[in-house]
């Protein structure tokens, strides 16, 4: 039995998905160490990127756990795991840590997380699990109980923290999942109204709520050159980042606006204008090749899942990726506002990194177990 | 249907990946040219160091300015907005309100670290670098100052800097200037602030977001300006000031050989220090408000009738045409009557019969009626006119430079609709009337006519220039008047024995010029009379010529005469001390006492 797992495993192994966010990562690590050295050379090197190498060695080590086991073990707990992710929601806003302004950050001991990056992954297995459990009528009703359940309640507990990125992912989560699944326009537009006026929900109590960071970086999406050294500043030195790389950019290690703190966020939300500095348009739509070949995988993950669970996972894991990829190049590229978002695999951030290398886990388990028919 | 929708999801990411690709194309492709110099201007900073200023030595090689390093605390524009300004004040010992209108400023550029303390004392300094951590962006810049080693002595003639004015700004010469540059404002720093200037260096250099410096990446040293030697001996300025005490007037002295100005002294002067550390406004106001105007230069600037020492004009115009006979005497009875004026001579009761050589020592005023009646105006016009009157000598100092007037029956007629009258004539001839004439002027024509009537272009820098004409006066003309004015100076009666020196013999003449309006017989203070006095030595070979005003001095005799004689003995013994010696005259007896007296009588008019 164990045998037959492993040379199936080995055999049917997603190396692509797994080549393609290894590629990530590296590039990920490559570039924080460029993004963080100290200008002019001098100074001592910060350990951002040695922190990241270690953390991509326990992701990977998730990742092959995550394999390891049959995700139809992920669909017997799904809502145990999702009624978890929840108290870790409701944990961070009774005993969290403040930053920035927001309360973001669980501490256990030494070790703190960010308990957002593992609800998301906790949310796409409940209601996959739950969608995959409906019958498959398009005209059935969901009751406004999941509804509550699935969205507005944590999404109540997002924009408390405030946590905008990942409260725009889960409502972007439910309404892709629900529309595979097939659940009635009704529905949808429902949440997709409440996930739009989520935004000024409950009118001005959201734009009290809202952090002086975040009105700011609204007002300067809007217009960026009413005052470049002011609020759309970041907005601005991005673009002069990525536009500065011209076609072969500037060179590894020969960027200036990271190291020069010019750009803010540099080796987390804005990496990628780094990256684009350095290495110019090639790297730049090389980089994008490798997301489009990511994302593409996906879905044909979801094509080729042997369940409905597996699919509406493998689904929901790819739009979770390309919802950040999306929202963070958006933002780096000034078509969408600054919402901090980070680049998955490649932004600098030990929890963001193991939930996505433990995503990518589930994603490439589904594929592998693909023509596994029967359950063992 | 479910692969139409992932098909759909499919068609949505290439989508979007196209789009990024698009946008990527857009900006790093085609306007990559644009963000690469936007990315540069960014880190790169391109500081002017000023260049060292050329110093002013006077002609005898003594400095009379100093660069002195200056210091300042300047912020970078970049950290205001960290700035707590309240504190920033208290730290620094400013007003907060003027903090903020300096950092406000609509022409600050936001590259160009802002100056918000200048002139710091080194405790200042030790203050601001042991505190500056607390004020990210703050620091302590460094420049090079002016120091004015003789204060107020020459003031006009050195000049000052001073931060470009408005006006200047807008003017291309100085587009590329920071806008708190110090450039030449005044006298000579104006007039040759090109070369002393310099050549500012450039470092560029590479800086953060928040403007600190990383590393220099680009130095071009700044070359120092070029120094310049003037003609002016400040000995003579620091001697004239000395002797003018509080009064008002000018000196201006040349040498006849060349031209050179030797001093060019305007009382009351002003401190050009005050100005170059960046004149404080109260201090601007009190300067300009100074009743006694120290701004003006009275050396070109204020004009005045010249009184009797336009007598040595009429006496050359008169031994030129050949009006006169020397040997002849003309009875002076205190005046001549004319229809139904009289014109009188300042002596009461007359000098009686007297020759041309006493009537100029006396400064007789009736043998000079007599001499312009003879002439006319024209006559009168054209040699004072070839002496340099009645036009501006065209001296640089960046100032308007007035011309006097020389008036003649042409400019009667145009300016005045009016013919010329014969009592015009005699008040000319005397220098009274129309006629007037700046200090310079005076000067001027006291070194053409001492030098044989060779016309030099004035000079501020040491070697003077070339001569651009020469009168063709007659030798013996000129000795004549000569020694007439070495008698005004030497002789018994002479009008100007207090400019006689032990050292050298001076030939001057001596004049008044009248207060208009004023109360006769009034002595003092503003009602007095303006005193002239102009002269050269030595007489066989001058050295100096010079001409002295002194403003409501009273008579020139007596208030202008003995600063000659300081002036020209500051210069003369200095530099030629054996020749000054040689020509040391007998002392001359006379009794003046009966002159002394009459000085401020109601009728002097000498």
């Amino acid at each position: 039995m164990n045998v037959k797992i492993d040379r199936r495993l080995i055999k049917n192994f997603d190396w692509l998905t797994f080549g393609l966010i290894i590629c990530l990562s590296l590039i990920g690590v490559i570039t924080i160490y460029s993004a963080t050295r100290p200008p002019a050379g001098v100074g001592e090197h910060p350990d951002f990127y040695s922190k990241q190498i270690i953390w991509l060695v326990i992701s990977m080590a998730s990742l092959f756990i995550m394999v390891f086991f049959d995700y139809k073990w992920l669909d017997r707990y799904a809502y145990q795991l999702y009624g978890a992710g929840l108290f870790l929601l409701v944990a961070v806003l009774i005993a969290g840590r403040s930053s920035m302004g927001a309360k973001r950050w669980l501490s256990i001991g030494f070790f703190s997380f960010q308990p957002s990056e593992f609800f998301r992954i906790m949310f796409i297995i409940g209601l996959s699990s739950y969608l995959a459990r409906r019958n498959n009528d398009p005209g059935a009703q969901m009751s406004a109980k999941t509804v509550v359940i699935f969205a507005l309640f944590p999404l109540a507990l997002l924009i408390k923290q405030p946590d905008l990125g990942t409260a725009i992912l889960m409502i972007s989560l439910f309404i892709v999942l629900s529309i595979s699944k097939g659940v009635s326009k009704k529905v949808i537009t429902v949440v997709l109204l409440i996930g739009i006026v989520s935004v000024p929900f409950l009118g001005h109590i959201f734009w009290e709520g809202l952090k002086g960071y975040q009105k700011d970086r609204l007002v300067a999406f809007m217009d960026p050159d009413v005052d470049p050294s002011g609020i759309g500043y970041h907005i601005n030195q991005s673009k002069i980042s990525i536009g500065s790389g011209g076609i072969l950019g500037k060179g590894y290690l020969k960027g200036t606006q990271g190291p020069l703190r010019f750009l803010p966020e540099k080796h987390t939300d804005f990496i990628f204008a780094v990256y684009a500095e350095e290495r110019g348009f090639v790297g730049s739509f090389l980089l994008m090749c490798i997301y489009l070949l990511l994302f593409l995988r996906g879905l044909d993950t979801a094509c080729r899942a042997k369940d409905e669970f597996g699919r509406l996972m493998a689904v929901g894991i790819t739009a979770m990726f390309f919802v950040y990829y999306c929202v963070n190049i958006g933002m780096t590229l000034s078509v969408m506002p600054v919402v901090g978002i980070p680049l998955p695999f490649v932004s600098y951030g030990g929890t963001a990194l193991l939930s996505n290398f433990i995503a990518a886990g589930i994603l490439i388990n589904i594929r592998t177990r693909r023509f596994e028919l029967f359950y063992p | 249907m479910r692969l139409k929708k992932i098909q759909l999801g499919s068609y949505i990411i290439v989508a979007f990946f196209l789009f990024f690709c698009f946008k990527l194309w857009q900006l790093q492709v085609i306007e990559g040219d644009k963000y690469r110099a936007l990315s540069e201007s960014n880190r790169l900073r391109i500081i002017k160091t000023p260049a060292a200023r050329g110093i002013i030595f006077d002609r005898n090689g003594t400095a009379l300015v100093k660069d002195v390093p200056f210091f300042s605390v300047s912020v970078s524009p970049e950290s205001i907005k960290g700035l707590d300004l309240g504190a920033l004040a208290k730290f620094l010992g400013v007003e907060k309100s003027e903090l903020v209108e300096k950092l406000t400023r609509k022409d600050n550029s936001p590259f160009i670290p802002i100056k918000i303390k200048e002139d710091l004392s080194f405790p200042e300094i030790a203050h601001v670098e042991a505190g500056k951590s607390d004020f990210p962006g703050l620091f302590v810049e460094s420049g090079l100052g002016r120091e004015y080693l003789f204060g107020t002595v020459g003031a006009h003639v050195i000049g000052y800097l001073g931060k470009l004015s408005p006006a200047q700004s807008g003017n291309p010469d100085f587009s590329n200037f920071p806008p708190d540059a110090m450039i030449g404002q005044w006298g000579v720093e104006e007039v040759f602030d090109k070369e002393l200037r310099g050549t500012p260096g450039e470092r560029i250099i590479e800086v953060d977001a928040l403007g600190r410096e990383l590393r220099l990446i680009q130095q071009r040293p700044s070359v120092k300006g070029k120094d310049i030697t003037l003609s002016i001996d400040i000995d003579i300025q620091k001697a004239v000031e000395d002797e003018f005490k509080d009064k008002a007037g000018a000196l201006v002295a040349i040498k006849p050989a060349t031209g050179e100005i030797l001093a060019l002294e305007s009382l009351p002067s002003f401190d050009p220090n005050v100005f170059s550390r960046g004149i404080q406004y109260r201090d601007w106001v009190s300067i300009l408000e100074d009743k006694k105007n120290p701004m003006l230069n009275r050396a070109l600037q204020s004009q005045y009738p010249p009184g009797s020492t336009f007598k040595i004009i009429t006496a050359t115009a008169a031994l030129e045409e050949g009006v006169i006979d020397l040997g002849k005497k003309i009875n002076c009875t205190g005046g001549i009557h004319f229809g139904k004026w009289t014109f009188g001579c300042w002596k009461k009761g007359g000098h009686g019969p007297i020759d041309f050589h006493r009537a100029i020592v006396e400064s007789c005023d009736t043998y000079f009626y007599e001499v312009g009646r003879r002439l006319g105006i024209d006559k009168i016009y054209k040699y004072a006119t070839a002496l340099g009157l009645g036009k501006v000598t065209g001296i640089n100092l960046m100032i308007k430079e007035r011309s006097g007037l020389i008036p003649n029956t042409e400019w009667k007629r145009q300016k005045k609709q009016r013919p010329w009258y014969l009592g015009e004539t005699y008040n000319a001839a005397i220098g009274q009337g129309y006629v007037s004439a700046t200090p310079i002027q005076m000067a001027r024509m006291m070194a053409t006519f001492s030098n044989g009537g060779t016309i030099y272009p004035l000079s501020l820098i040491k070697g003077g220039s070339k001569p651009v004409g020469q009168l063709g006066i007659k030798p013996e003309t000129i000795q004549t008047i000569k020694e007439a004015l070495v008698g005004v100076v030497n002789e018994p009666g002479g009008t100007g024995h207090s400019a006689q020196s032990k050292v050298v013999t001076i030939a001057g003449k001596t004049g008044t010029a009248q207060v208009i309006g004023k109360q006769r017989g009034a002595a003092g203070g503003k009602y007095m009379d303006h005193a002239w006095f102009v002269g050269f030595a030595p007489v066989d070979k001058p050295e100096i010529a010079l001409s002295v005003f002194v403003e409501h001095g009273g008579h020139g005799g007596t208030a202008a005469a003995p600063i000659a004689r300081r002036a020209i003995e500051a210069y003369l013994i200095k530099h030629e001390p054996a020749k000054a010696g040689a020509t040391l005259p007998a002392p001359v007896a006379g009794n003046y006492d009966a002159r002394e007296k009459k000085k401020n009588s109601p009728e002097v008019r000498e």
